[in-house]
């Protein structure tokens, strides 16, 4: 009992040293600085390009886990779901020549990626699904970027906990070859929970990266200002804005 | 001559506490799905080989369930723990304190040499061989140093998807990214074995004298 007492009262020990450092200037700053170290490790010692590992679709979970929001709780996206999403609009806006409103139809129309790939959230968990939908560079291309565009960020129909999802991505990641907007998984139009009509798969990247129910992608020069500043639902709610580790 | 070389000093405490941290902020990060599988993927806790049960705020980094702040102190002391133990490989590589106290030859392998040991051990005699470490503490820290440290290191890398495309043959040669994930949480728990015998070891065999040498460097 008494070492366990001891073991407690190391273990509170760091647990309040920790707690005192994470409040203080430095502490905070360090803290935050790290994912920035290991995106730059992570991007000095490879091609950005790399590929994420794709698999035979025999690798192809039983079922796809939906996480977070599992449908968008209105009426206009249930009549919109009821109807095929025929009415369903992805805007390309912001920092482009060419704002685009894109129409299931067009999108289904593009040159289209398909990759099995693996999906691992925060969490700890990973699924293997096939994905399939039109390159993100593709899209942008065709709006045509400005120079000062430096983000994309993502707008999603769905609210968690009253607040609006959304994401951001840098343009390293934008125009890799594995991140697409996707309206298939394994063959079948997006599910409910998995995000349907649209959503972005950004390989590399933990899940909440992947925002679902798309409405707008939005190039953006810095992301002050957006959300809470940021760059995410789950960033202005202290995870990591690069979610590569 | 010293017993222990300025940077073995260096490198013990400043490793002490990144692996506190470390340890301490995985198990928050633990707690978020508290499931192991085998395998390239796993979502459902039906599919695991093992559930492990909550920890709680005494040992976890911070001190309540926050897996947002848990993930931040762990890569970040990521990277004095990485760094430390290339410094420490290095230094000791050039130094000698590898060839000299950490590696066995041939000839120590033998099972009376280690059987004397074990026994000695057993007696709680720890006297040190010509003030070098006795074969059994040469295993222990050579598992550590070699095997144990690495592979959290190796592991960790190895479930972040960033790294995936880089270490991809790595990860395979592991049954997948679930499986170096179950490898990362049952070598975190075997580093805190070490650490427990280590510990207790020291605290059995003249424990001051130990910790101030291992802090001023003591003599040989
Ligand atoms: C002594 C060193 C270390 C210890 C004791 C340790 C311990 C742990 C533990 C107990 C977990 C929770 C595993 C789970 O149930 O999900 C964890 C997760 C994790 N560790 Fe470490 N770790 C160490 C070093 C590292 C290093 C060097 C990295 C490098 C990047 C790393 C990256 C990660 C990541 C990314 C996770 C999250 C895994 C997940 O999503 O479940 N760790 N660690
Ligand atoms: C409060 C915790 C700790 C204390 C009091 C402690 C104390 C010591 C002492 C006194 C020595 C010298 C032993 C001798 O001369 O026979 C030593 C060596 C060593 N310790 Fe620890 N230690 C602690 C934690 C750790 C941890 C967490 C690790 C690694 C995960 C570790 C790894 C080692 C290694 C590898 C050596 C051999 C160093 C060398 O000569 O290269 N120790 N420790």
């Amino acid at each position: 009992m008494k070492r366990r007492s001891l073991l407690v009262g190391l273990g509170a020990a760091a647990v309040a040293g920790c707690s005192r450092i994470a409040d203080s200037g430095p502490g905070a700053r360090a803290l935050a600085a790290a994912e920035d170290w290991h995106r730059k490790a992570q991007r000095l010692f490879a091609a950005r390009t790399a590929l994420a590992p794709e698999y035979d679709r025999a690798a192809i979970s039983p079922s796809f886990r939906g996480n977070g929001s599992l449908t968008v709780d209105t009426d206009a996206y249930r009549a919109s779901l009821a109807s095929g999403f025929a009415d369903w609009r992805l805007n390309v806006r912001g920092l482009v020549r060419h704002p685009l409103s894109l129409s299931m139809d067009n999108i289904r129309r593009l040159p289209q990626r398909t990759q099995v790939t693996r999906h691992d959230c925060v969490e700890g968990w990973s699924a293997i699904g096939e994905w399939t939908g039109p390159q993100l560079g593709l899209i942008l291309s065709a709006a045509q970027l400005l120079p000062q565009a430096k983000y994309v960020v993502f707008r999603c129909a769905d609210r968690l906990r009253g607040a609006p999802y959304y994401e951001s991505i840098d343009l390293i990641d934008a125009f890799h070859p594995q991140t697409i907007v996707a309206h298939r998984l394994n063959g079948e139009p997006l599910p409910e929970r998995n995000g349907a009509p649209l959503r972005l798969r950004v390989e590399r990247q933990l899940g909440y990266k992947h925002a679902k129910y798309l409405t707008a992608i939005e190039a953006v020069a810095s992301l002050d200002g957006i959300g809470g500043g940021a760059g995410g639902y789950w960033e202005d709610r202290g995870y990591q804005w690069y979610a590569g580790v | 001559m010293t017993r222990h070389a300025l940077s073995t000093r260096l490198w013990h405490w400043l490793n002490l506490a990144c692996v506190v941290v470390l340890f301490m902020s995985g198990l928050n990060i633990s707690n978020a799905h508290p499931h192991l599988y085998w395998g390239d993927w796993g979502f459902d806790p039906r599919d695991a080989w093992l559930s492990v049960p909550r920890f709680p705020g005494w040992m976890t980094i911070p001190g309540h369930y926050s897996l947002a702040a848990a993930r931040d102190w762990h890569i970040l002391a990521a990277w004095p723990f990485a760094l430390g133990l290339l410094f420490i490989w290095i230094a000791m590589l050039a130094n000698g304190h590898f060839r000299r106290d950490i590696a066995t030859g041939r000839r120590e392998w033998r099972w009376a040499a280690l059987r004397a040991d074990i026994a000695a051990h057993l007696r709680l005699d720890f006297r040190h061989r010509r003030g070098g470490y006795n074969l059994l503490q040469r295993i222990a820290y050579g598992i550590v140093f070699g095997i144990l440290l690495p592979l959290m290191i190796a592991t960790g890398m190895g479930i972040s998807p960033g790294w995936e495309p880089h270490l991809h043959w790595m990860i395979e040669s592991m049954g997948g990214r679930q499986s170096v994930r179950s490898i990362h949480f049952v070598a975190a728990w075997a580093l805190f074995g070490f650490v427990v015998v280590h510990v207790a070891l020291v605290l059995l065999s003249r424990p001051l004298r130990q910790v101030r040498d291992m802090v001023t460097g003591g003599r040989r």
